[in-house]
């Protein structure tokens, strides 16, 4: 019993996040990988003063990007709901906006309108920020982002004659990540390019909410194939059959 | 007997670059005119096309409607699953890109300096952009090759003394294909290789802030 990870529902899963928490939200950017129904709850459930953490963060509601076409596809989801709602007042990602303005996203909105922050880190910095958070180094040295608004504020250092920036752990509260499989004891098993951020922010975040197609008895997942570990992972909740979203 | 003068389509500028991508390397495509290279490979080219959301040797798109949304690359597209392909998490990904294990990377440009600065992420009159892999690529990666417009919509220069936007990364940059010539940076200045049909080096120059060195072996823009 004690190491069952199953939540009955999504709105139970994330029912104990409080207004002020960090959430991180696995996935790329696109429907591959996001925990599309845990976001859905998180945005039901109304918890305000949020900090979203994320990659490419707001772009898919007004370009498409990364989700299905056609008669049966569901209408795009992505980090926007939290600003179109009103309860996320900062954003840390690498890419918030899409090229276009026309339409607006629902970041670049609440950005302009003064409601929102936006840290906008490169990507490869911001996952090793979380890799290293979950890892236990509080800080390391990259050369990316030397010589660019990045740079602003920051210890550099040189090795071997070239110049690198330092760069602090970032940890979040929660972490919702998406897989296809899960153990009842939380081993996570992803598809394709669904992992992204997901297996690093698992291991970031005080509370790891895992979003899956499919719950086995464990020995289900071959144990060469767990791609996050049921250490990192503190609930799971199963889709059901047929959910429309990828 | 000279062609009319024209500028190269975002296509023709794709099949430039496309002949400069390395037998047997990685290589990684920006969004936009950069994506269109990955079906316009010279023959008996074969290499790996890595994406940053963790994905390695792909080659055809499908559609948005046939294709998986959990087989994605970065611009957004579903690749075909082809053999030999490989997934990884993000980690995986940019290991592979700070590490300096990208051979070529082709990214998009809002401003390029003498000195190969880039500049792709934020147009300061907007105030909000997206830096996505742009940065750790263009400072990682053993070769950038910039592709773009020559000039911006109302016709001023990209191709400028000193970067007025917001760097992607200093010194980067090692080739400029455009739609009206294939520029290399060099130590001693930019160096004109190729121009559009119907181009001369001057006409080049006249929309060009830096002054440009002419190759010896200047020619018109060759493609894949």
């Amino acid at each position: 019993m004690a190491l069952n990870r199953i939540a009955e529902s999504f709105a139970a899963a994330v029912a104990d996040i409080p207004d002020g928490a960090s959430i991180m939200i696995g996935g790329f950017g696109g429907a591959g990988g996001q925990p599309t129904r845990l976001m859905l709850a998180l945005r039901n459930h109304g918890a305000k003063n949020l900090t979203i953490i994320g990659n490419v963060a707001g772009i898919s509601m007004t370009t498409g990007y990364g989700w299905p076409e056609g008669p049966d596809a569901p209408a795009p989801v992505d980090q926007g709901i939290f600003f179109a709602s009103g309860q996320a007042t900062r954003i840390i990602c690498s890419f918030p906006v899409p090229g276009t303005t026309n339409p607006l996203s629902e970041i670049e909105k609440a950005w302009r309108e003064g409601r929102a922050k936006v840290d906008i880190v490169p990507q490869g910095t911001l996952i090793e920020r979380i890799r290293s958070a979950g890892a236990g180094i509080p800080a390391f040295y990259t050369p990316t982002g030397v010589g660019t608004p990045v740079a602003e504020g920051k210890e550099s250092r040189e090795f071997g004659g070239r110049t690198y920036l330092l760069e602090h752990a970032l940890h979040a509260d929660y972490a919702l990540v998406r897989a296809q499989r899960a153990d009842t004891h939380g081993n996570l098993q992803y598809v394709g390019t669904s992992r992204a951020f997901g297996p690093a922010m698992a291991t970031a975040a005080k509370v790891t909410i895992a979003e899956v197609d499919e719950i086995v008895e464990p020995g289900g997942i071959d144990p060469e194939r767990v791609g996050t570990l049921g250490a990192y992972v503190n609930r799971i909740v199963r889709r059901e059959p047929g959910d429309p979203y990828p | 007997m000279t062609d009319p003068a024209r500028r190269l389509n975002r296509t023709e500028i794709a099949r430039r670059v496309a002949l400069d991508l390395p037998d047997g390397g990685i290589v990684n495509l920006g969004i936009g005119i950069p994506a269109l290279c990955a079906d316009l490979l010279p023959e008996g080219v074969e290499l790996r096309y890595h994406a940053e959301n963790g994905i390695l040797g792909f080659t055809e798109m499908l559609t948005k409607s046939t294709g998986d949304p959990n087989i994605m690359e970065a611009s957004g597209n579903f690749p075909k699953l082809v053999p030999g392909m490989a997934f990884f998490d993000s980690v995986e990904s940019f290991n592979l890109v700070r590490g300096g294990h990208i051979d070529v990377t082709v990214l998009g440009g809002l401003q390029v300096s003498r000195a190969g600065d880039l500049a792709n992420w934020l147009i300061p009159k907007r105030g909000i952009g997206s830096i996505g892999g742009g940065m750790d690529l263009a400072a990682n990666a053993k070769r950038v090759i910039v592709a773009m417009e020559h000039t911006t919509r109302d016709n001023q220069p990209k191709i400028v003394n000193r970067c007025s936007f917001p760097l992607t990364a200093p010194a980067c940059v090692d080739e400029i294909v455009t739609d009206v010539a294939v520029i290399k940076v060099t130590a001693d200045g930019l160096v004109l290789m190729e121009t559009a049909p119907g181009w001369s080096p001057e006409d080049v120059q006249a929309i060009t802030e830096p002054e440009l060195i002419v190759s010896d072996t200047v020619s018109v823009i060759r493609q894949a």
